[in-house]
Formats: C-alpha cells, structure tokens, sequence
C-alpha cells in the first residue's frame, strides 16, 4: 500500500496504485481536491453545499418569476403576460419554490449538518447520497428546460385533473413538470433512506436518541414524512403520465374518472410535505435559540415529541385543501376537527422557543433575529393556518389571495426565515468566515419588511375577494393600493435576497484578511462546533462520546446550585484540532451515481419525443447501476489503518441512570472549579 | 487538545473510534435497515395503486373484470412465485450454512419460479387483449394493467437481482460474509410476493 501523501488528511484512494475497472469503463476516482472532485464526491459536506448552491440558483429563478407576477398585477388590466404565460409563470414559479429550493435547502441543512450533530464521518450510504442530489439537480434542470421546449407547465403546482389532461394542455409543459418531479422524487426517496438510517445507526457512542440535537430530530421526521408522502405522489404521477403519454383513462371523465382521485392522491402527498418543508426550519431555530439566550432549550420532549406529533397528525389533515370539492359534510367535519388539532403540537413550539428566550441573555446577532422573525412571522401564519379549519370561512376563503398569504407566511416567513438563520449561523462552520454582521442585520430588516409590505396586503385582498391565479383584475374592486403595495414588497424582498448574496462575497474577500472565526465562533452547544470550521473531510477524530444533550456546551460550561453556568474548560482546550496527522479511512468517490442519475431525464425527454431515447437512457442508468453494484463501496486500495473496533456505539442502554450520573458529575465538577 | 481536562469531567474524548461499517446503533445492518424502509414506502406506492384500481373496477364500457378474468390460472401462477419464497428462504439459509452449491440452485429456481410467474402474466396480458381488453379499453383496463404491470416490473427486476447474486457466486464473488445480500435481496422477493397475495385478492378473489 502506498504512504499517504501527508498534505492529504483523508486518503480517498491508493493513489492511482491499481486501477479499479468496473465494466471497463473509468478508473476509479482518486482526487478529493479540485472542481473535477465535486462530480464524484461523496462526502455528505460537498454534497450538502452543492444541494445549497442548486437550490440558490433556482431560487433565484423562482424568485425572478415572482417578480414577474407581482409586475403584472401592479395596475388593473396588466400587460406584461398574456393569461397563458401568467398560467405557466405561476405554475412554475410555486413547483419551483416547493420542490427546488424549500426542499433541498432543507436537504442541504440535513446533508451537512446531520452526521455532524450526531456524531458520524459519513452518512450510511455515501454513493447513494451523491445520486440523490445529482437526481435532484438533473430532475430540477429537466422541469425548467420546458421554458426552451415549448413553455412551462400551466396548472398550478397541484395539476389539478382534468384540467391536465392533454386536450386542456396539448404542449409538454405538463409533462416536463411530471416527468421532472418523478425524477427529484426518486432524489427524495433515496435520500430519506439514507438519511433515515444515518441517524438511526450510526450516532457517536452515548448519543441516544434523547440526547440527540431537535435538528437532527427534525430531521428524522422529515425524512419518514418524505419516505412515506413521495411514493403516494409518485402513484398519482405515474396514473398521470399514462394518462397523457398512453392514452389511459384514470382522469378521463368521459369514461368515467374521477378528479377527485387525483386530488385525495396528491393532498395526501401535499399536506405531508408542508410539514417536512417547515420542519427542517423549526429544527435549525431550536438548535439556535438557545445559543443566543444562553439556555437550553425549554422543554426539550416537548419540543420533540410536538415535532413527531406534527408529523403523525400531518398524515390526517390533507382534505382542509378540499372543502369546496363537495366531499361530503363528514369528512368536512372530520378534517375541520383534525385541521384544528394539528395547531395544538405547533402551537406548543412556539411556547417553548418564547419560553426558552425568556430570562435568557439574549444576543440580537442576525442568526437570532431571523430565528425571531420565523417565530412571529410563523405565529401569523399559524393563526391564518387555522382559521382555515372553520369550513364555512375556509369555503369563502379558498382560491382566494388569503390563501396565498397564509402559505407564504408559513413557507416564506416560517420556513425561509429558519433557514437564513441556519445560513448566517453556519456560514463560518462550512465556510470558515463569518457573515459580515452590518449586512446581515441590514439584509434582515430589509427582509422582514419586504416580506410583509408583500404578503401582509394579500390577506386584505383575498378578503376582498380578489382571486388568485387570475392573470389580472378590472379597475374599480379596491384592489389597485395593495396590489402596489405587494409589488413594491417584492422587489424590496428581491433587494435583500442581493444583498445577502453580495454579503457571501463581501464576507469572503473580507476574511482574507481576518483570521479563522475558529471552531465556536458563538459559544453554541453541539458538538459539530468542537470541530475546526471548515470542518476537516474526516468530520470527527476522535469520534467524541456523548454524555448528555449539549454536550458541547457542558464540557465548557458546568452549572452552580441556582443553574447558572460557570467556565469549567477553555473553548480551545475542548475542541478538536485540524494538526496533526489525522489517518482515517472514508469512503472513497465514484463516478457511478452522477452517470445513474444523468440517465433518468434523457428517459424522460425519450417519452416525450422519440421513445428509442428513453432506452438509451435506460441502459445509461442500467450500465451504472450495474458498474455501481460491481464496484466496491470503499476503494480496496484505500488506506485502512485507522481500526479500533473494541469502542462500538453504545446502545440506549438506561438513559435515565446515566443522565443522573451526569448531574452528579458536573455538580461535583462545578465543586472543584468554584 | 487537553485531554486530561475532558476526562476529568469524564468525557472520554480520547476514546477509540467506532468503525463506520461495524456494530450499528440499532444492531440491524445499514442496508438491511435501508430496504426495511425502503419497502415501507413501497407500501404506500401500491397502497395508491390498488385504491385507484378498487375505484375504477367497474367499467363503463368494454369487459368486465367477471368475464375476463381465468382464476384457475392466475391461481396456478399466484402458486408459482408464492412457491419462489420457499426456495428464496432455502437461499439464504444455503448461504449461511455456507453451502454455495445450494446456494446456486436455489437462487437459479427462484429466478425460474418468477420468470414464469411474469411469463403467466404475459401470457394472460395477450389473452386479454385479444378478447377486447386494451389499455385505453376502459377506466377498469387502465388501472387493471397499471396494478398488476407494475407488479409485474417489480418482479422482473426481482429476477435480475437473482440472476446477478447467481452470476456473482459463480465468479466467487459471493463469499459466505456476504450473505447478507442475498438475505436483503430475499426481503425484497418476500415483500413482492406479500404485495401479491394482496393484490391477487383484491384484483381476482374478492368480486
């Protein structure tokens, strides 16, 4: 075996030794540096940035379509759209939000961040990590594609039957919308996998799942809110690509189909999936909440068991989508009652957090401004959220611009403020600098405000009863002041979305000149910020053994008798260091997943034009998915020294004792420091 | 690092790292674990798939599921890969013991139980055709070949799964630690078979 080259902390491969051929096609990858190691990597850090990078972009895209909406209802009889390029527009731009940004943001977050929180090199199935976000990205390029090919789909993200039939929509936009998410859904569903099984095997010794960090729980749930809500969509899809592409019956009326089916189908998918995208934002503002009041969290199970809470009740409440769809009075009582129950575990989160800052010394850095704009602007939310359960507003209510101020203060307020929050907070941990604090609080208050001159007049005009997807309005309703207002909004939201990408540069030439924030720069309490920032491609070494929840947090600080915390350890003397040689085996890249993956959306441009295309694509998949199972999973020429197999993560074995063990130790602790 | 403050506490952050293939949390293998999860959700794929088929069972036009359907052979051929766990079971256990020879032969009739399973679906796919039955016949054609074709699929990848543990065995490449693969391989054969026995009642049996 070959010396590793000592500038090289983690060794990929035998550096080029034996060459590896499965099917006799590449040489196994070696690099891990350079742009060539982005298409092959597997580490669960590089796949997580570039899950953040591609959603960033189709942010940006969405976001542009946004614009263009708001710009066309700025006056009555608006002509910068026709009706059927506003119809694509929204379509997109809502399928575009949902399924590219919100989503792998929240994949980006739980890509990076999960195996840190717990404790892990890697996730459990490294390849399959990397084929899932390739599927996302390639899934994501295919569905916007159709803006080149002929226009975008034109029925709302939901596609409502019959509506999508092919004799309401002849162009391909709704196939390239139904192709493309089949395409991203198998990105989620292998990643929920994958991710799912990461956190239930292969926690740091004495993490258990009570003492695992809310993100990462969070997390969890997300990923079974996925595992089980994309097989449901994936079945709606299919009858709706055999609708369209074969001719069959499922929404074919005149032969006796039933809308209403696709409508149950894709709300069962749909109402999960508004959970596990708020979700992931509500894990990340648990973990920072505390940071910045200097506390724990407040009730912590609570804070857990609401979020599975959320997620079983979120499994019962899809049909407050359908109240107008004549589905019977009771089923509109049942969903009424559910939809007002589902308040109760959400409501009970936004006690903890306001709970948790009171009587903490609160620090106003922009990661916890975002955190308290999630917490208001989401309280909003929730409120119009449930005035939705009252069936007989909810009738008034629907299709309707209140609608669409709900979700968005849910998804925009709720979900996205979480995440910019989770972006400031570990920008110096995935980056090693620090977001630039003026800009940031700047860019928050832009945010904030241009956030609420947008959507906050949309309750007012959907009481008015302006509807939405109309591509415009006569003069003469009341709708002309806020129409202004929200367009005006926009664009000072657009402003804050630039400034926080001039930041990121901003920032970066800044730090040149600065020196590393080191591994805690804001005093935090998990133990991914024991590790040097950037964090080093081996993750953790040694792998830490967890003794209690924020452990971090408790090997600086120990408590006096009144619980408050007293300095028992210098930050630098806990954390891990990057020097040193540091000789651990990880798994090795592969050029596999991002050929898998490349195959599926030439399959689906062979369904929608010549069908011998698709089995070209099919054998690209078949040849990876064969060159992928031939292929070891670690290089066999790699280095494997590193193998102390007599420490094995230790089960939940009597929590309870160990948490008093605990206590005792650090009260005993304290004893000696004070 | 100063380790000698951390033990004090008595956190051992010095102590020996947990392998990343060995000794799971939960004790179940990853991949075991992942196919677990992984048939969890397929689960809710048919779950779709057989409600859209009782929905749409009575079509509008065209045949009916009474006049078409033969029981006594899908029965025969319902028989057939219920038959192919049995030998998918004396698989993996072959494996375990260490015996490859066997382990050959039962992986070879397992494949030959399924292909003729899916050879009975063809066969009963042209069948009905021929008496009238297309995919675009009616609301009941529709959802009748998407359920059972997609079962079909499923099977049929089943059998290349099979056929490529049976290749590599040959070529030695499946030492008796592997024999997990066979065992998930085997879940997934079990789970399709399951999915069957399901699909077989809703679909033939129940009127």
């Amino acid at each position: 075996m070959a010396t590793p080259d000592p500038g090289q902390l983690a060794l990929p491969s035998g550096n080029g030794a034996v060459e590896h051929r499965p099917l006799g096609v590449f040489t196994r990858p070696s690099s891990s540096k350079g742009w060539r190691s982005w298409f092959t990597s597997v580490d669960h850090k590089k796949i997580g940035v570039m899950y953040g990078a591609a959603a960033l972009f189709f942010f940006i895209i969405g976001g542009l379509e946004a614009l263009l909406i708001r710009v066309q209802l700025w006056a009555p009889r608006g002509t910068l759209l026709t009706a059927d390029e506003y119809n694509q527009v929204f379509t997109m731009h809502g399928t575009t939000m949902i399924f590219l940004v919100v989503m792998p943001i929240g994949a980006a977050f739980a890509n990076y961040l999960m195996p840190l929180q717990i404790g892990a090199r890697d996730v459990a199935f490294p390849r399959i990590n990397a084929f899932s976000f390739w599927c996302f990205l390639f899934g994501g390029i295919f569905l916007n594609t159709a803006w080149f090919l002929g226009g975008g789909a034109d029925g709302g993200w939901f596609m409502y039957a019959p509506n999508s039939s092919v004799v309401f929509s002849p162009g391909h936009g709704i196939d390239f919308w139904n192709i493309g998410l089949l395409i991203t859904g198998i990105a989620s569903l292998t990643g929920a996998v994958n991710l799912i099984v990461t956190v239930l095997n292969m926690r740091a010794p004495g993490m258990t799942l009570m003492k695992m960090p809310v993100f990462t729980w969070m997390t969890l749930v997300t990923q079974f809110l996925l595992l089980f809500a994309i097989p449901v969509l994936t079945a709606a899809q299919v009858l709706l690509l055999f609708d369209r592409a074969f001719d069959a019956n499922f929404f074919n009326v005149e032969a006796g189909g039933d809308p209403l089916l696709w409508q149950h189908l894709f709300w069962i998918f749909g109402h999960p999936e508004v959970y596990l995208m708020i979700l992931p934002a509500f894990g990340l503002v648990s973990d920072i909440l505390p940071v910045f009041s200097r506390k724990p969290i407040f009730g912590y199970p609570f804070i857990v068991f609401s979020g599975i809470a959320i997620g079983f009740m979120g499994w019962g409440v899809w049909a407050h989508h359908m109240f107008v769809s004549g589905i019977g009075p009771v089923s509109v009582l049942v969903f009424s009652l559910t939809t007002m129950f589902i308040a109760v575990p959400t409501g009970v989160k936004i006690l903890n957090w306001t709970a948790t800052m009171a009587r903490g010394k609160l620090k106003l850095d922009t990661p916890m401004l975002f955190c308290i704009g999630l917490i208001t602007m989401f309280t909003i939310g929730g409120i119009s959220g449930v005035t939705h359960s009252v069936a007989p507003a909810d009738t008034q209510q629907t299709d309707t611009y209140y609608i669409v101020a709900h979700f968005h203060y849910v998804l925009f307020g709720g979900a996205f403020f979480g995440f910019m929050a989770g972006f400031y907070f570990y920008w110096p941990k995935v980056f090693g600098y620090l977001m630039n604090e003026t800009l940031g609080k700047v860019n928050f208050w832009l945010m904030f405000v241009g956030f609420n001159l947008t959507f906050g007049p949309m309750h007012v005009l959907g009481l008015q009863g302006m509807s939405r997807r109309i591509y415009t309005y006569d003069a003469g309703y009341g709708f002309e002041f806020w129409n202004q207002v929200a367009t005006i909004g926009a664009f000072v939201l657009a402003g804050s979305i630039a400034l926080f990408i001039f930041n990121i540069f901003y920032s970066r030439a800044k730090a040149k000149s600065m020196a590393n924030p080191g591994p805690d720069p804001w005093d935090a309490r998990t133990i991914e910020w024991m590790i040097p920032s950037p964090v080093p491609e081996y993750n953790f070494d040694p792998i830490p053994t967890i003794t209690r929840r924020d452990d971090f947090w408790y090997r600086k600080y120990g408590e006096t008798e009144d619980h408050m915390p007293v300095r028992i350890a210098a930050t630098d003397e806990v954390c891990q260091s990057a020097e040193g040689e540091h000789d651990v085996h990880l798994p090795s890249p592969s050029y596999w997943p991002i050929v898998t993956a490349f195959g599926l959306p030439i399959v689906g441009y062979g369904l929608l034009y010549t069908h011998w295309l698709s089995l070209i694509g099919g054998l690209i998949v078949v040849a990876g998915i064969y060159g992928w199972a031939l292929e070891p999973p670690d290089d066999p020429e790699a280095e494997h020294d590193h193998h102390d197999d007599d420490h094995g993560p230790v089960g939940e074995v009597e929590p309870d004792r160990a948490e008093d063990e605990d206590l005792s130790e650090s009260e005993k602790e304290v004893e000696t420091v004070g | 690092m100063a380790d000698t403050t951390v033990h004090e506490v008595g956190l051992d952050a010095a102590a020996p790292v947990a392998h990343l293939d060995h000794d799971t949390n939960t004790g179940i293998s990853n991949t075991k674990l992942g196919m677990w999860l992984f048939l969890g959700s397929e689960c809710l794929l048919f779950g779709g798939l057989i409600t859209t088929y009782l929905i749409y069972k009575t079509p509008l036009s065209g045949p009916t599921p009474e006049q078409i359907f033969d029981i006594p052979f899908t029965s025969a051929s319902s028989f057939v890969l219920l038959m192919s766990s049995l030998t998918m079971v004396l698989a993996v256990s072959a494996i375990e013991r260490g015996d490859h020879h066997r382990l050959r032969v039962w992986l070879a009739a397992t494949a030959i139980l399924g292909s003729t399973f899916v050879a009975g679906q063809l066969y009963e796919f042209t069948a009905f055709y021929r008496e009238g039955l297309g995919f675009t016949t009616s609301r009941f054609s529709s959802a009748f070949y998407t359920l059972t074709g997609f079962h079909g699929v499923h099977v049929t990848i089943g059998i290349l799964m099979l056929v490529s543990l049976l290749l590599w065995s040959l070529r030695g490449k499946l030492p008796e630690h592997r024999s997990e693969t066979v065992e998930v391989v085997g879940l997934y054969w079990h789970f399709v078979d399951i999915v069957w026995i399901l699909i077989f009642a809703v679909v033939y049996l129940i009127p």
